[in-house]
């Protein structure tokens, strides 16, 4: 587990990994908090926050100077392994242990491990990709895989744990700037050209812009209208103040979401929509690539109408005669035009609880892992590379104005910008306070529940102290939940990764305070 | 995985040689009636409900625990095992409330020909039985027939513990245990009649490790595990369970992909549940997936019109 806290932020998940330790697996559990899934670890990695290629490069490192490496697999499956070699050599244990934090037999311990290991699973989740160097970050776990042969096989694997019931789904539905879906290039003439035939419409050739795009594109005024479904900028975003100025400059806002969200108060029209999970039919796709039906259960409140009737009938305003398509028909041409998904009738979906792509046709059973072909002899398609990836640390920088390191996270009742879970009253509810080691409420003499004036370099809010004998000193800890209550995002960085567009909620530096009575 | 062949009440079975001898009269279409076995737990023995008379085997066996042996002969309705599950179903009936269990349980007590009467009429009252220690209660005097009668716990917003009508199947304790949760916030407290589903020190749940997924709710086959909403509802006397709905979906949160078992009665949503046969949560859910819908009810406040919506409502205010 790597940047994950899965007991706390995918439950159901952990009942699996659980299942695995009391069968005997070992689990190292890399993160900067010792969190809940931390407790359940053989060894827990309590890295400085941002550091994770220097550990993963000197991990690398002991596996290829012991000898640990599956040379058979990286002659045959990769490339550019020596210039990867090449990279690693001044990730020596000393230079990891003082830039990580973790001692370095602790390193090497796990790095003997995991390459000696039949089978090991590498998991992470946002520890690991809200940084500026997201990229890098997961290409230097992958080059790990790659030294190993701990990819493609039963048992071994990468895993990316998703964070949300349909963002898996939202990408393989072409809900990203640059493909069509089914993971098809939107600059691949024949791909478009399949699609614009099937919609007697052209499509722009061009790949847009991504989330963060778009606001830099927005701030300078190339971008005068947006349209929001389903996400509620306005409270997520890192630095929101920012990101709240800039959408306030827009001449035209449009929100499509089943609550008035702030990002909704902001907007000229307003969609009420119904929720896609309980008042509609449809389908998501989890985390392991499972696509599985969504079912109407519920009539949705008022006047709000699912998304597809939104989209259908705005269509129709702007001159498109759609009707009123039903989730199945959709899918089916989603499914002509997808071959991945092709084999995924609802029929078969219903009978089979979900079926993990790709699926090419209706006799295939899904896959339960990906990357098999590169154990195939010789490899099926591109042979995978190593990424020669250089440490970077966070770019909101420690100083004697900011010397704490704030990294944020979720609780287990809570969720995202809490618009969906602030609506049941939790027993475990902590509210939006701002965690610390003990040591660190004793040296700043603040008690428990004093409020504390916590301040970045961009914003500065007020929370109720918590102490938390989870953290280091040093190390600071605040949910995304309570926004309302504590507007974390005023404080956090908007420095963001160039190829996934995902900013640096991860890494902010701070200043706590005994707040002003 | 090679095959071991048994007969069940004359008839041979072929069965893979980790079944078990239930495993077996369920492929016969021969159903043995369970209170502590679940598919999604460990066997824990406990009830005995189950037990069947092996031919050579001094004790009558449970069988949903014990492995089918090749040659094995098992009867599952001499006189001796029927006699057994009367008892057992007798002793339960007589003593924990059964009112709303499962359908299923009413039918093996009709089966078995329970006659709860003949161990005289219930002692009530409901004194928390908590504070009990083995051997420090009066003799009984073999009029009466000693109960578990006991206040309802109520003290949080999602879930209600009536161990009146407890039968110590243990099936909570796994679910919270290692077979799923693995929080372990309660276990079996107090010795023979004074055994109880405790948290450590009787500690209300909030004071407890509880982290409320429910899964302890998902298993109880008699009832003293209910949804808050569930228990208000049938306190008013509005819980309507042959007019709600029951809709698979797909949980609203993260990104795992557990499938939920929508229960809505007047286009509310009363209770959650997750399918045991689902590989992705084998019937087990989290706090989120399991009590964090409210965000799509949409409760009216006019007692006339939406009295279900009223009740909802102050089932949700703790």
């Amino acid at each position: 587990m790597w940047g994950s806290n899965a007991r706390s932020a995918h439950p159901i998940f952990f009942h699996h990994i659980l299942k695995g330790i009391h069968n005997g697996a070992r689990m190292y559990c890399v993160d900067p908090r010792r969190s809940d899934s931390a407790q359940w670890a053989d060894v827990w990695l309590g890295i400085d926050v941002g550091t994770d290629i220097a550990l993963a490069n000197a991990v690398a490192k002991v596996i290829v100077d012991e000898g640990l490496h599956r040379l058979d697999f990286i002659e045959k499956s990769t490339t550019g392994f020596d210039d990867f070699v090449e990279s690693i050599q001044s990730y020596t244990l000393e230079y990891a242990e003082q830039t990580t934090g973790v001692p370095g037999d602790v390193i090497r311990e796990m790095a003997i491990a995991y390459a000696t290991a039949e089978s090991a699973q590498i998991c992470w989740t946002l520890g690991i990709t809200e940084h500026h160097n997201a990229t890098d970050n997961v290409l230097a776990l992958i080059n790990l895989s790659l030294l190993t042969g701990h990819v493609g096989r039963y048992g071994s694997g990468l895993v990316p744990v998703r964070g949300q019931n349909n963002v898996q789904g939202g990408g393989d539905m072409g809900a990203l700037p640059n493909k069509l879906p089914g993971f098809q290039d939107v600059e691949d003439h024949e791909a478009r050209g399949k699609f614009e035939a099937q919609w007697g419409h052209p499509i722009p050739a061009k790949a847009g812009n991504h989330l963060t795009l778009m606001f830099e594109a927005m701030e300078h005024g190339d971008m005068k209208a947006l349209y929001v479904i389903g996400e509620n900028p306005a409270q997520s975003e890192a630095d929101v103040g920012k990101a709240r100025r800039i959408m306030r400059g827009l001449d035209f806002l449009v929100v499509q979401d089943i609550f008035l969200t702030r990002t909704a108060e902001m907007a000229d029209v307003v969609f009420p929509a119904a929720a896609d999970w309980c008042e509609a039919d449809g389908t998501v796709t989890s985390s392991e690539r499972r696509v599985q039906r969504v079912r109407k259960a519920l009539e949705p409140p008022g006047d709000a109408k699912t998304d597809v009737e939104i989209v259908s009938m705005l269509a129709a305003e702007l001159g498109y005669s759609w009707g009123l398509p039903k989730a199945e028909e959709l899918w089916d041409e989603l499914r002509s035009l997808s071959p991945m998904h092709a084999g995924m009738s609802y029929q078969r979906l219903e009978d089979l609880g979900g079926l993990q792509w790709p699926c090419y046709d209706e006799e295939h059973p899904g896959e339960l892992f990906l990357h098999g072909r590169l154990w195939e002899d010789p490899p099926r398609g591109r042979l995978a590379p190593f990424s020669p990836i250089v440490h970077a640390p966070p770019v909101d920088q420690l100083s004697d104005e900011f010397p704490y390191r704030m990294t944020t996270g979720r609780h287990l009742d809570s969720y995202n910008t809490g618009v969906q879970s602030g609506g049941y009253d939790s027993p475990l509810r902590a509210g939006g306070t701002i965690d610390v080691s003990p040591e660190d409420a004793a040296s700043l003499e603040i008690a428990e529940g004093e409020l504390v004036t916590v301040s970045s370099r961009r914003g500065s809010l007020e929370a109720p102290l918590r102490i938390d004998e989870a953290l280091r000193p040093g190390l600071v800890f605040m949910t995304l939940h309570f926004p309302d209550e504590a507007d974390v995002n005023q404080l956090t960085i908007e420095a963001w990764d160039p190829q996934s567009g995902t900013a640096e909620f991860k890494a902010t530096a701070v200043r706590l305070e005994k707040a002003a009575l | 995985m090679s095959d071991v062949t048994i007969t069940v009440d004359g008839r041979s079975v072929a069965v893979s040689d980790d079944a078990t001898i239930l495993d077996a009269c369920r492929d016969l279409g021969q159903d043995q009636p369970t209170l502590c076995y679940l598919e999604n737990l460990t066997p824990v023995n406990a009830c005995r409900v189950c037990v069947v008379e092996v031919e050579g085997s001094r004790t009558l066996v449970p069988s949903c625990s014990r492995s089918a042996e090749e040659g094995m002969v098992v009867k599952t309705d001499s006189p001796r095992v029927r006699l057994s599950r009367k008892m057992v179903l007798e002793f339960l009936a007589s003593s924990v409330d059964l009112s709303q269990s499962t359908e299923e349980v009413h039918s093996w007590l009709d089966q078995y020909e329970v006659d709860v009467a003949r161990y005289g009429p219930q002692v009530t009252g409901a004194a928390p039985r908590d504070g009990r220690h083995a051997g420090h209660h009066a003799i009984p005097t073999g009029l009466t027939a000693e109960t578990v009668d006991q206040p309802v716990k109520v003290d949080n917003e999602l879930y209600i513990r009536d161990y009146a009508k407890c039968i110590l199947c243990y099936k909570c304790v796994e679910a919270c245990g290692e077979d799923a949760q693995n929080t372990f916030a309660i276990a079996v407290a107090g010795r023979g009649f004074d055994a109880r589903i405790s948290t450590e020190f009787d500690v209300a749940l909030p004071g407890s490790a509880c982290v409320y997924c429910g899964n302890c709710i998902g298993v109880c086959p008699t009832g003293a595990l209910q949804f808050r909403s569930e228990y208000e509802l049938r306190q008013e006397g509005l819980w309507e369970e042959d007019e709600q709905t029951v809709t698979r979906t797909v949980c609203s949160y993260c990104g795992v992909g557990c499938n939920l078992e929508l229960h809505v009665q007047d286009n509310r949503i009363v209770k959650v549940t997750s399918p045991m046969d689902h590989s992705v949560t084998n019937g087990h859910l989290c706090i989120k997936g399991r009590f964090g819908y409210d965000y799509v009810q949409e409760l009216g406040d006019d007692l006339a019109s939406t009295p279900i919506d009223i009740v909802l409502k102050r089932a949700r205010s703790g």
